[in-house]
């Protein structure tokens, strides 16, 4: 993959806690390229979610703290760029997201309707279309009333899209009275809206019926190629990256491992934690093991690799500092003295 | 250790089932605002298990199928509405949790998350040491040596019991969650999506976990769930309900390899197989599960079921045993 | 208990509860060590008319009453007859209003609807009304205005036990318990009540300060034990009829009634945001 859209370098955020200050991303790597899907995957505590919320720019201002790094979107740094802008042009415009739980993204005493044309109203693509506003009813922030049936319009359009029968009827309800698989396409429907480049979906099946989520992934797949979106979609759940994601990055304890094509992912992972992540997945033909120990604390973290402790090939140098990013395949990079591709030298055993 | 295995460690089937639930019913009135009932949501709707001894039985279902229910139903926390429960020979269908102790003390009921069941402002120990106070007649040093023992087999150091239950990692606080029900040496434990939200690594140490006490104990578990491939994995019959009926039943083995009922297919498909096809491609149940309050006549299912007759309105199809290992709720199934 | 370690830690911290703690251990020093710190401990029987009405000076630190006694002696006499109504009608209330509100909570159904019927009905009586009622056919008294406070407040006691045990109730080990076999006694002594206490704690502590002012407003309409007992609010009573000269006649005992009431709400309040986890103030870097 030549073209990258969305690529993070060095990326450094902290939290402040009751008990010290918590490296939550240590220097983290991280690139989509146009029109992909790529999953971040990782277990808990490992990152990923602070790492969308960075992104797309929703960190807690009180105790969270970017200290290094640079996002670079479609040509841009995301970092360098003001909360105003950011919340004006970039957040709900070009890029959007789609939260993990749908049973309370919507607000309870507001129709559906009341909230998508609320949307609408401050980012619906032709917001700034001369044919709709001129420039004084701009500062007013006024909502024309063709603008209004315009953008009415691609709201049904969009909600026939992702599957909503009786659009119409649905805009009419209020959030409690549809399903949670229902409310998810809605979500779905309301990140499409801005006609966005770059979509955000955090862990967005984890609480869905595998059934559901099924329809759900079929639906976001296909909508991702017919409008050339690139989505960010993290899980924790391996199977679905399979079924949805072009490329997979993983993530351990704040810092990315391993990133490759799926099938480069699945069929030759390289990276220790990756092999063992794999290896614990419930099968028919093998046993399986979980790994050993527990993720290190964020706040004492380890130097170094923050796997080394629980790794059967770490050597003295892990715990000291980290490898660079090498290219062992095509578009399949790792983060390790000793990938396991290769098999371990005398030397290596020995120590 | 694989499926095959565990059925090879299951003792030859004694004459008598451990547990035989026979058409377990648990509805809950639905009310309007003036307090009428109005309606039933029919939870369970009518469930027939017979457990073997030792055997691991999964029941899977998406939400509102009423598997947690049924099993909350089995341990009394709800009272079932019709229907009976045999346990050991003994009827416990209304039987409340704090009576006939033996009994229930032989019959355990594990949460989907076991740290969530410990008391926070109560130490470890002491919670251990609760259930034998409440059930078993032991002194002080009877009971903490049984404690000692659990903590040992469930891999606990001693050190935890006199901490609190915030003071340990989510999954130190599941084995402690275990060992409190394992002290009472139950012979049927109910899992209750014993392995839902854990990170995949941390989820392989818990099913070790599982299939070791199961060998150490000699238990039976009656394993709900919604996560198929763990079912899969561990279980040797599983029962697959939709809308408070079972649809299908039958050996695992079985079912994966030719699942016979619309939903367990649909159901099936719809689990992403690492490798394998992608679901995406071809998955084709549409639509969401109907109400549960107003359920169609006749078959749950038809509304969604690509092989819909018109007979499927008409009756409520039974479960058919016309192949070795399985039965199927579904007339058109072959 | 580590639990209160942690409570003292905290409360150390929190300069404000501080306070609150140092006032109310002044009080109960000044009641434990009345007959020896005060001046003139005789004088909560005796009296001087000579010497009444005198302003505060080197002898009477806070000058004399009508009848000649020392006020500063008996306000520390009149402390220990204001812990004494506090702790006795703040006991009562909550030993009869917990249980009360932990069996409602429990159970549903007919009875429990009863039990908060009955809190209800207490609850709507007015505490002055009812005061003045027993005092007018049992005589005025310290008793009375015991009574007369513990039969109006231990509603507030049931019903915010009621609530907590309710929303306590469907946690998943309160049901672990009840799968367990655990006998509805114990789930609610042992389980419940620990888990509700903080709640229990902070109102336990305000409602001090509330007794306190209502028992001084009581002991000012005369309801309280006759003359010569030193009661603060029946000073300020007897003192009406010399202000504005004698100042210091209703002004110290006031200034008493202020500071008592103050270090339990004060302390109250800081227990209240140690206890409630939901308070969480925001964490910033340093640098």
């Amino acid at each position: 993959m030549t073209t990258k859209f969305l690529d993070v370098r060095d990326l450094e955020v902290s939290f402040a806690t009751d008990q010290g200050i918590a490296r939550v991303l240590d220097k983290v790597n991280f690139s989509i390229g146009p029109g992909e899907i790529v999953g971040l995957v990782g277990e808990s505590g490992c990152g990923k979610t602070t790492l969308a919320r960075t992104i797309l720019g929703v960190l807690p201002e009180n105790s969270a703290r970017i200290s290094n790094g640079v996002i670079n979107f479609d040509g841009e740094d995301l970092l360098q760029k003001s909360s105003e802008e950011l919340s004006a042009n970039i957040r709900g415009r070009v890029i959007t997201f789609i939260p993990q739980d749908p049973f309370t993204s919507f607000n309870p005493v507001f129709t559906i309707g009341t909230q998508i044309m609320e949307l609408m109203r401050w980012k619906s693509p032709r917001r700034d279309d001369p044919q709709y506003v001129n420039s004084l009813g701009k500062i007013l922030n006024i909502y024309p009333r063709a603008r209004y049936k315009a953008d009415y319009q691609q709201v049904l359009e969009q909600l026939r899209e992702v599957q909503l029968p009786e659009p119409e009827a649905v805009l009419a309800k209020y959030p409690h009275e549809v399903s949670g698989g229902q409310r998810q396409r809605l979500m779905i429907a309301m990140a499409l809206l801005p006609d966005p480049k770059l979509i955000i979906a955090d862990e967005p099946t984890t609480a869905l019926d595998v059934t559901i989520q099924a329809q759900i992934l079929k639906l976001l797949r296909q909508l991702a190629r017919d409008r050339n979106v690139a989505i960010l979609f993290t899980t924790h759940d391996l199977g679905t990256t399979y079924e949805i994601c072009d490329r997979v990055t993983v993530m351990y304890a704040g810092q990315e491992m391993e990133a490759a094509l799926v099938d480069g992912f699945f069929n030759r992972p390289s990276h220790p934690y990756t092999k063992r992540l794999l290896e614990s997945l419930p099968n028919q033909e093998h046993g399986i093991e979980g790994i050993p120990g527990d993720i290190p604390s964020l706040i004492n973290a380890p130097p170094g690799c923050r796997f080394h402790q629980r790794c059967d090939y770490a050597t003295g140098e892990c715990s000291v500092s980290r490898a660079a990013s090498t290219e062992i395949g095509t578009d399949h990079m790792v983060r390790c003295y000793h990938p396991v591709s290769r098999p371990k030298t005398q030397t290596e055993a020995a120590s | 250790m694989s499926a095959q295995e565990l059925d090879d460690t299951i003792e030859a089937a004694t004459d008598r089932p451990i547990l035989e639930i026979q058409g377990l019913k648990k509805y809950f009135a639905i009310r309007n605002v003036w307090k009428r009932r109005i309606g039933w949501l029919k939870a369970v709707d009518g469930v027939s298990i017979s457990v073997q001894r030792g055997e691991i039985i999964g029941v899977v279902g998406e939400s509102g199928c009423g598997k947690s229910t049924l099993g909350k139903a089995l341990m009394g926390i709800h009272q079932p509405t019709g229907g009976k429960i045999v346990f050991e020979g003994n009827d416990i269908t209304h039987l409340k949790p704090n009576q006939s102790r033996e009994l229930r003390s032989q019959l355990q009921y594990s949460y989907q998350d076991p740290g969530a069941s410990l008391d926070p402002r109560w130490k470890i120990r002491r919670s251990l040491h609760e259930p034998l106070i409440i059930h078993a007649d032991l002194v002080h040093e009877e009971r903490d040596q049984r404690v000692h023992d659990i903590l040992k087999a469930v891999g606990l150091p001693e050190g935890h019991l006199d901490l609190y239950p915030h003071e340990i990692s989510g999954g130190q606080q599941r084995r402690v969650g275990l060992a409190r029900i394992l002290t009472l040496q139950p012979s049927l434990i109910i899992l209750d999506e014993p392995t839902s939200g854990l990170d995949v690594s941390v989820q392989a140490t818990i099913i070790n976990l599982f299939l070791d006490l199961h060998r150490t104990f000699k238990l039976t578990y009656l394993f709900i769930s919604h996560d198929l491939s763990v079912v899969r994995m561990i279980c040797n019959r599983i029962a697959v309900m939709y809308l408070g009926k079972i649809v299908e039943i039958g050996d695992t083995k079985n079912i994966f390899k030719n699942p016979r009922h619309p939903y367990t297919q649909s159901l099936l498909a719809a689990v992403p197989e690492i490798g394998g096809r992608k679901i995406t491609d071809d998955f084709w149940l549409e639509g969401e599960p109907p109400n549960p309050g107003n359920l169609p006549s006749g078959c749950r299912f038809r509304t969604r079921c690509e092989k819909a007759q018109p007979q499927c309105a008409e009756i409520d199809p039974p479960l058919r045993r016309d192949w070795p290992g399985q039965e199927v709720a579904c007339p058109l199934a072959e | 208990m580590e639990l209160t370690r942690f409570l003292i830690k905290k409360l150390v911290e929190d300069r404000v509860a501080l306070l609150g703690v140092m006032l109310i251990f002044a009080l109960f020093l000044a009641a434990f060590f009345a007959p020896v710190i005060a001046t003139f401990p005789a004088d909560v029987a005796e009296f001087h008319p000579k010497n009444r009405l005198l302003p505060p000076d080197d002898t009477f630190w806070f000058g004399t009453d009508r009848m000649g006694s020392d006020i500063y002696s008996r306000v520390l006499f009149g402390a220990r007859i204001t812990i004494t109504i506090a702790i006795i009608a703040i006991g009562v209330s909550v030993l009869v209003g917990v249980p009360v509100g932990l069996i409602a909570g429990y159970y549903h159904g007919w009875f429990s609807e009863m039990l908060m019927r009955v809190s209800d009905i207490f609850l709507a009586v007015p505490q002055i009304v009812l005061a003045i009622a027993i005092a007018q056919t049992l005589g005025p008294s310290i008793e009375n205005i015991i009574l007369a406070l513990s039969a109006t407040y231990w509603p507030f006691w049931a019903r915010l036990v009621y609530a907590e045990t309710r929303s306590i109730q469907n946690e998943t080990f309160v049901e672990a318990c009840i799968a367990l076999g655990a006998s509805p006694w114990r789930i609610m002594v042992l389980h419940i009540l620990p888990n509700i206490s903080s709640s229990i704690i902070v109102r336990t502590t305000i409602g001090m300060g509330g007794t306190i002012l209502t028992a001084a407003t009581l002991g000012f309409l005369g309801l309280g034990a006759p003359a010569p007992s030193p009661e603060w609010g029946r000073m300020i009573s007897e003192s009406r009829e010399f202000l504005p000269m004698a100042w210091w006649y209703a002004t110290v005992p006031g200034i008493a009634i202020f500071l008592v009431v103050m270090g339990f709400n004060l302390l109250g309040d800081g227990l209240r945001d140690i206890l409630d986890p939901r308070i969480r103030r925001s964490v910033s870097h340093d640098d």
